[in-house]
């Protein structure tokens, strides 16, 4: 069976790459993208749909920065010499905020019903950007709870299609258990019911982990965890990699 | 200086934001020395009798009713404040949006688990019934709304937080953990 990838596989070069962000001089390795770099170097890029061990999306765009004028994808942009990275400037931070806001409206976040309520990355984004209502108006899409195997289910109401199901939950012979359909608005995640009934425990398990909202869920188990003891319920989004400046 | 005026209002809500008001515990003797109640379930006046400078709103806006107080929320205060998560985003109440109306009626007053089968199916349909909405509406898209306090319910200390800094004039300072939308 193969084990869940949640850290950097290869061994690391020493860092060579000269950059900065915000004014704060860093260093990278060749092949790193921005987002990693900055891991690397303490500072929080907020990011959704990025997974340590994943092969990059850029599809949420909350890790917006600007390079050389230009608006990047810092998880899919690689770091150069000399680069300079804007980040946690104001128009960046709104514009991060109006994301999260945008996927709020467009799904049905019904926080207080959600079993990832507290371990929810979506969320935590809202509280660390201080969302108290999204400045576009509701949708309230309509859109159905599916089933998603013998152990998981798929709450559509919450994906936020950040794709990390499709690009990390595999089966021990490396089939895709999830994929999207369609496009544009009309895109959604769908399951292979029987390969995700073939999921080990373990790997349900990861499937529900590894998505950021409560769309993923492991049947027969919720709200495990008591109010005030989630991930989040102590400390924003990001600040496990935050360093203070000196 | 005559005390701030406070009114209060469940909407399309379970009461739980207001029992998050009685939450704030001892402080609510503070509280009642620094301002007056105005319409509220707190003190039982059922309309409002003079301006108010704080309303707070909490459930989000399921019927006519609802919109009927709310308006005269707006009219009538300086300030209005959707509490907690139905009046910000319509809440539980609003995972009806999806399904039509005639459906969700249906189920609860013909396929109800607690409906005699050899009953005759009534629908209440009452001209003194408030008229139903095709969907929940968060308060902010029938009036508009001052600030937001989100949660569910909001805990007792933003409520306390928030109010002190409304009568003091100073912003509020959402330290992390005072923002939650469970």
């Amino acid at each position: 069976m193969n084990k869940p990838k949640t850290t950097k596989a290869k061994p690391a070069p020493a860092p060579g790459i000269k950059f900065s962000i915000d004014g704060r001089e860093c260093l990278a390795r060749a092949g790193q993208t921005i987002l990693e770099a900055a891991k690397d170097n303490g500072i929080y890029i907020p990011s959704l749909c990025a997974y340590d061990g994943l092969k990059p999306a850029g599809s949420c765009r909350i890790c917006t920065v600007r390079v050389g004028g230009r608006h990047q994808a810092a998880c899919t942009f690689p770091v150069s010499d000399g680069m300079s990275v804007e980040s946690a400037v104001p128009d960046l931070e709104d514009m991060r905020k109006a994301v999260v806001e945008m996927l709020f409206v467009e799904g049905n976040h019904m926080c207080p019903t959600c079993e990832k309520s507290g371990n929810c990355e979506l969320q935590a984004l809202a509280y660390r950007f201080q969302m108290l209502v999204p400045r576009f108006p509701y949708l309230f899409p309509k859109k159905d709870v599916e089933p998603a195997g013998t152990k998981l289910l798929m709450e559509q109401n919450r994906c936020v299609k950040c794709l990390r199901c499709a690009r990390g939950i595999r089966t021990a012979d490396n089939k895709a258990v999830f994929g999207s359909l369609h496009r544009s608005r009309k895109k959604k995640m769908f399951v292979d019911l029987g390969l995700a009934s073939a999921l080990s425990e373990r790997w349900a398990r990861t499937a529900m982990d590894r998505c950021p909202v409560g769309c993923i869920l492991r049947k027969e188990v919720g709200f495990a965890v008591p109010i005030g003891r989630r991930k989040y319920d102590q400390a924003p989004i990001g600040s496990d990699i935050e360093k203070p400046r000196s | 200086m005559s005390k701030p005026v406070i009114a209060t209002a469940s909407l399309a809500g379970c009461f739980g934001c207001h029992m998050s008001i009685l939450d704030i515990d001892e402080r609510i003797l503070q509280l009642v020395e620094l301002v007056e109640f105005n319409k509220s379930p707190v003190d039982d006046i059922k309309t409002i009798t003079k301006p108010v400078d704080v309303g707070l709103i909490e459930g989000g806006c399921c019927n006519s009713e609802n919109v009927e107080v709310l308006r005269s929320f707006r009219k009538n205060c300086k300030v209005l404040i959707s509490l907690g998560e139905c009046a910000i985003m319509g809440g539980l109440p609003a995972m009806r949006n999806g399904i039509p109306i005639r459906e969700c009626l249906e189920e609860a007053y013909y396929r109800s688990p607690t409906i005699d089968p050899s009953d005759a199916r009534i629908m209440p349909n009452d001209e003194d019934l408030p008229i139903i909405l095709d969907k929940v509406y968060p308060n902010h898209e029938i009036v508009p709304v001052d600030y937001y306090l989100p949660g569910c319910p909001p805990s007792a200390d933003l409520i306390w937080k928030a109010l002190v800094a409304l009568l003091e004039g100073k912003p509020l300072d959402l330290s992390y953990g005072l923002l939650k939308f469970d």
